[in-house]
């Protein structure tokens, strides 16, 4: 799971197990999975059995030939997706052993039993010490700790679990390092996280996904038109007053029938959820991800996706006579024990504007924030300065609320508002100086990305807890397309619901318990990891970095997953021109000889035309195993730029691309006299 | 070809595009049923049907419900005309004193009347009365017709009616197309027709002194009125043997126009209502262009193929173009542009001997039926079939731009591909399975008049026609006997059950779904890039299938006649 770099396909240690694993798959059983590569299996087994029977006037040395080349379309099939599976199978294996070791301190009646982690129950409370792996997902019920998550996320920076809140959940296989957690488990067996990641990964459970499986009825179809087309040649060649071969008729249905797209199907499918998973997201159901792509509308938290996620002082707005530097010295004595961003960022604002050095004066008391004051602040000597919210401020020094000064403040608070920023206003023993103006610090190239975004038919709604001012502004710097100021979880809901009645698709990312119901409603819902197991269990995605700016990148694998499927669907349906063109005069020529003109490619013989086109439509496979494996080329742009680059791409390079190669292979098969 | 031909066909396409709007202005009202101005006179009559048959016309019916009364309506309808012309002998109207059609020939036309195909096996001057005619046969020249534009009616809802269960009335659908739409044009139509030389009168025979004093018998009927229709609702079954080369059926160069105008004009308007009904008119242009690209194909194809005429005969000396089984005054374009125009279009009518056209100029109508009639198409028929191939092509290539496929703000997904692939299978399965049984068993081989490839077209092309619902003929098969009226008339109600129920299945299914708003990440149905798509992706779903049988029918035969062998 750590692994996101992009290792090489062809490896060796993926090749070798891929290879065995090509040929396990032509199991009945599985191969039937799959009709399109299970009537290919049928002919060529037909063809091996007929090996023996001559009276077609055609050689043994074609007949084998021909006979191994469909052999050898069916297992590039089972290849490709064997190859595809490769990755997910190591991944799965280490995750399993991390299981199989978990065992679990269960508290059962104020007692605790060592037991192992498969016998443990949802509801159940485990205790959890310092080293241990906790044995199963659940919330802590008590206690904190720090957490090391990278036999998950591939992250090994540990981070705080605790009691209460949106950082409760914890997830089977992490270790405890430091401290002791009690943890209610809230999943049985088998149903964990764990469990589905290795099942994911593995692709063990892989259903069909909607698009799959319409798709795969197209190519039924298609297979099913085919053999009528094959089926009744040979009454029609009957009153012609000749006969054709079942080998030639069998060549022309396995060229016919959409073998390139059937072999690549499931391993596009695969590799795209694999896409995902090395990308650290974890999509609970392919219909998730093809969902994605169909988003419309993008619901982003502004704190954390649009702005960075700590605000920054960039200015200082003194009040009633006060100095700036006066203010600045105030401001940066009462945020010197203040770790948060924003008090560092006040401390480095007064340092770089009036080169302010001071340290924190001796026997200094400092108040700090709590959340019936809400006010911040330091004593020392007989001088007290706050700091904190505008009409927190004014609450904790009464009287100080009908001054001239306060006016100012409040008109000054409303500008930095309306600019998107927030005030913090400064007192000094119960005196107003003036509001430090802090700002939302919008994420640099964001607004290129909405631009993409907007490109590509995507809305993005931002979702803030501001004021409607400034939400206003933020919205206006980073280019969203609109925003909801003040939301509440129902506020977000209520959208979700009203973009869904207007035929649109929502995706959005939480990780509180309270985003859990706009998590499950929403279309793609990508819980935080770090968030709580409500969220984790409403989302149909998690994403393991717990980093909401991701939401973009998984609509573009979304979409790449489509996009993949559709470019090798329009190839291979547009390869059957080129492919009737050899086959057909090849196969009419002894009927009607004028029919050779039909022969464009000019190939060498009949035999070798019917050897060409079955080598190339075999070839054509692992030739397209990296492009369904690594996926189309994406690029934001407008539905009608990319058709018209992929339409040109797969649709005229798929009527062109066999025409060439075809050839090519005739040529070959002509001077290695083959044929 | 000549600058006269070519101006013929731009002339013709000129003033079909100017109609196509007002058609579809009209067809969108009944489509909606709101009044028009013909509602003064006709309204009473309307509610009258209404009254009399108790039909609410304002409950609407789900697809099932839609279909299950199409399918009663049809087959009750059929068997009324089966029972009309075995029982010809006895009914009135029938002063030659026809006897009753056999029971193979029976089924057989009342099958083809009834789909819309008329498919003729027999000559009508010389099998049926004139109550046969117009009791048996123009009745379902009108109701074959209204089905099918009430059922391109029914799928337009499909797509464009939000969250629905239902698709329509089929009753009301079918009493507004006949009563405001089909039978006021005819009225007008065949008085046109009256006052172009077309007789119209209940004497069935005249008998007339020749120049050199022989008797002969002129068979007459209600020709203009079954010609109005014929026409008009793509039926294409005539009055007479000859059909339109018939002098009294189509007798001058302008009523030829005519007929071809009124083929396609409710073809071309109901592409202009599609886009109205789905709320954006660009979408009905962008199938229209697709249509018209097919058809000047073919046209050009058609044209160049008898223009150039048959080598063979050059060097024996005749020169110029293939004139045989050709009307002196319709010429070569004019009778290359009625084929092409009455195969895309599902019209059985031919003003020519189709058999006697080049390999070449042979194969375009063949093909454009196996396409299965979208260019342009039967009333209705043409463009609830062409809507069929938009969905495969939006699945096929609409994936390509990251989205799950959706035409006109509907999603495409597993059901709609199923029933669109059902649809669209079926006909390759009965057409080639038929000719394949028909070029193996001896009843079959008895057919064709001509061996060879030749032969082997009129076969395929007899089961193209008939699975089509189109109804011309090729000409050269002996069509009348118990084989191919059994085995033609089955076809003809399989081609056009088989596309018929999974089509209202799908327009069902549709009508259910929500509605996506278009975007910039919407797949583009609008413009050069989708209407090329479209072209390639009915060329090679549709027509692919077909180029075996192709490649041993006209393909071959035109080969050989280049190297000097005619069948």
């Amino acid at each position: 799971m750590a692994d996101t770099q992009a290792k090489s396909l062809f490896t060796a240690d993926l090749m070798v197990p891929a290879i065995k694993a090509s040929f396990l798959k032509l199991d009945p059983r599985q191969l039937v999975r799959n009709p399109v590569m299970f009537v290919t299996a049928c002919v060529a087994l037909l063809l091996t059995l007929l090996l023996n029977s001559g009276g077609d006037g055609l050689s043994g040395g074609f007949k084998i030939q021909l006979v191994i080349w469909l052999w050898l379309t069916v297992l590039f099939g089972t290849f490709a997706e064997a190859l595809a599976e490769g990755r997910g199978k190591a991944q799965a294996a280490s995750l399993r052993a991390t299981k199989a070791e978990l065992t679990a301190k269960r508290l059962k009646n104020g007692r605790t039993d060592q037991v192992a982690a498969s016998q443990l129950r949802a509801g159940e409370l485990v205790l959890v010490g310092t080293g241990d792996l906790i044995p199963a997902d659940g919330e802590v019920v008590e206690g904190v700790a720090s957490v090391n998550e990278a036999a998950i996320t591939g992250e090994s920076a540990p981070v705080i679990r605790e009691a209460g809140g949106d950082r409760s959940a914890v997830t089977a296989g992490t270790r405890v390092i430091s401290d002791q957690i009690t943890v209610r488990v809230t999943a049985d067996p088998g149903q964990g996280f764990l469990d589905r990641m290795i099942a994911l990964v593995e692709g063990a459970e892989r259903q069909k996904t909607p698009n799959e499986v319409a798709l795969t009825i197209l190519l039924v179809g298609l297979t099913i038109i085919f053999l009528i087309a094959v089926g009744t040649v040979p009454a029609f060649a009957h009153y012609a007053g000749g006969a054709i071969p079942v080998v030639v008729l069998s060549a022309l249905l396995i060229t016919l029938i959409p073998t390139t797209i059937a072999a690549l199907l499931s391993a596009i499918g695969i590799a795209g959820m694999d896409r995902l998973v090395r990308f650290n997201v974890l999509a609970k159901s392919g219909r998730a991800v093809e969902a994605a792509g169909d988003v419309d509308v993008l619901l982003l938290d502004k704190t954390g996706t649009i702005t960075i996620g700590d605000r920054q002082a960039s200015e200082f707005r003194a009040v009633g006579g006060t100095t700036e530097a006066e203010l600045a010295e105030a401001a940066l004595l009462a945020s010197l024990a203040d770790e948060t961003p924003e008090g560092r960022s006040i401390v480095a604002l007064a340092r770089d504007l009036f080169d302010l050095q001071r340290p924190l004066p001796t026997g200094a008391e400092v108040i700090p924030f709590t959340a019936q004051t809400r006010v911040s602040g330091i004593r020392f000597d007989t001088t007290l300065i706050q700091k904190g919210a505008v009409d927190s401020i004014l609450r904790a020094n009464p009287g100080t609320g009908e001054t001239a000064a306060a006016t100012e403040l409040r008109r000054i608070t409303d500008e930095i508002a309306r600019a998107g920023g927030t005030p913090l206003a400064v007192a000094k023993d119960g005196r107003l100086l003036g509001a430090t103006f802090l700002k939302d610090v919008v994420k640099a190239g964001i607004r290129e990305r909405f631009g993409e975004l907007r490109q590509m038919g995507i809305r993005t709604v931002m979702i803030t807890g501001d004021n409607p001012l400034t939400a206003a502004a933020i919205a206006a710097e980073a280019g969203v397309d609109d925003f909801l100021a003040q939301t509440t979880p129902e506020d977000k809901l209520a959208l979700i619901r009203q973009e869904q009645a207007g035929g649109k698709l929502v995706a959005m990312c939480g990780d509180g318990t309270n985003d859990a119901p706009a998590l499950a409603q929403a279309d793609v819902g990508v819980a935080m990891n770090t968030g709580t197991q409500a969220a984790r269990e409403a989302g149909n995605m998690v994403d393991l970095d717990s980093d909401p700016t991701k939401l973009i990148e998984v609509v573009g694998l979304g979409k790449q997953l489509l996009m993949t499927r559709g470019a090798l669907t329009t190839f291979s349906v547009a390869n059957d021109v080129a492919k009737y063109f050899a086959i057909i005069p090849a196969m009419f020529v002894v009927l009607y000889p004028g029919l050779s003109v039909l022969n464009v490619m000019a190939l060498g013989s009949p035999n070798s035309a019917i050897l060409s086109a079955i080598i190339f439509n075999a070839l054509i496979i692992p030739a397209l195993v990296p492009l369904a494996l690594k996926g189309v080329a994406y690029r934001p742009m407008g539905a009608g730029p990319l058709l018209r680059r992929n339409l040109l791409i797969y649709g005229l390079g798929g009527l062109v691309a066999p025409f060439i190669g075809i050839k090519l292979i005739d040529l070959v098969i002509n001077a290695a006299g083959l044929a | 070809m000549t600058i006269q031909g070519w101006l013929l066909i731009a002339a013709f396409l000129g003033i079909l595009l100017a109609l196509t709007k007002p058609m579809g202005l009209w067809l969108h009202a009944l489509y909606e049923g709101r009044r028009t101005p013909l509602h003064l006179a006709l309204g009473p009559v309307e509610r009258g049907f209404y009254r009399l048959s108790g039909i609410d016309p304002d409950r609407e019916q789900s697809w099932r419900g839609y279909a299950i009364h199409m399918l009663i309506f049809s087959a009750v309808t059929t068997l009324f005309t089966y029972a009309v012309l075995r029982l010809q002998a006895f009914l009135p109207l029938n002063t030659p004193g026809l006897a009753g059609i056999g029971p193979d020939g029976a089924f057989n036309t009342a099958i083809s009347f009834a789909t819309n195909t008329n498919w003729q096996w027999y000559s009508g001057e010389a099998a049926m009365s004139n109550l046969s005619q117009m009791l048996g046969l123009a009745i379902h020249n009108f109701l074959s017709a209204a089905v099918g534009i009430s059922l391109a009616f029914a799928l337009f809802r499909g797509f464009a009616r939000r969250e629905s269960g239902t698709i329509g009335n089929f009753w009301a659908d079918l009493t507004r197309v006949t009563l405001y739409l089909l039978l006021p044009i005819c009225v007008v139509y065949a008085l046109v027709l009256i006052a172009g030389g077309v007789p119209q009168t209940l004497t069935q025979q005249v008998t007339a002194t020749t120049l050199e004093g022989a008797q002969q018998t002129i068979a007459l009927g209600p020709v203009a009125s079954q010609e109005a229709i014929k026409m008009l609702g793509t039926n294409g079954g005539g009055f007479y043997n000859g059909n339109s080369a018939h002098p009294f059926e189509n007798p001058s160069d302008w009523t030829n126009l005519l007929q071809m105008l009124s083929i396609f004009t409710i073809g071309f308007g109901l592409t202009w209502l599609f886009g109205k009904a789905v709320g954006n008119t660009r979408q009905g242009w962008a199938i229209l262009s697709a249509m018209i690209v097919l058809f000047l194909v073919g046209v050009t194809v058609a044209y160049g193929a008898e223009a150039t005429g048959n080598p063979v005969l050059h060097q024996l000396g005749v020169p110029g173009g293939n004139m045989e089984g050709k009307e002196v005054r319709f010429g070569i374009a004019a009778s290359a542009l009625f084929s092409v125009v009455t195969t895309a279009a599902s019209c059985g009518a031919v003003n020519a001997m189709l058999d006697s056209f080049t390999p070449l100029g042979g194969l375009v109508p063949l093909f454009n039926m196996q396409l299965g009639e979208v260019v342009v198409g039967g009333v209705g028929a043409g463009i609830y079939g062409f809507l069929l191939f938009a969905i495969l092509a939006v699945f096929v290539a609409g994936l390509m731009v990251g989205r799950t496929p959706e035409y006109v703000g509907k999603k495409i997904e597993a059901r709609e591909v199923k029933l669109a692939v059902l649809a669209i299978a079926v006909l390759p399965l009965i057409i080639l399975g038929g000719t394949a049984v028909a070029s193996v068993v001896p009843a079959g081989l008895a057919g064709p008049l001509n061996n060879g490839p030749h032969g082997f077209s009129e076969i395929l092309y007899a089961f193209t026609s008939s699975v089509g619902n189109n109804g011309s003929a090729f000409a050269g098969l002996t069509a009348g006997t118990p084989f191919y009226n059994g085995l033609l008339g089955v076809a003809m109600w399989l081609g056009r059950l088989f596309v018929i129920v999974p089509m209202l299945a799908i327009a069902g299914s549709l009508a259910a779904k929500k509605h996506t708003p278009a975007s910039a990440g919407s797949f583009p149905t609008t413009g050069g890039l989708w209407i090329g798509l479209l072209i390639g992706i009915i060329l090679i779903l549709g027509g692919l299938t077909f180029l075996p049988s192709l490649a041993l029918g006209p393909i071959a035969d035109h080969l050989s006649m280049i190297r000097g062998q005619l069948f």
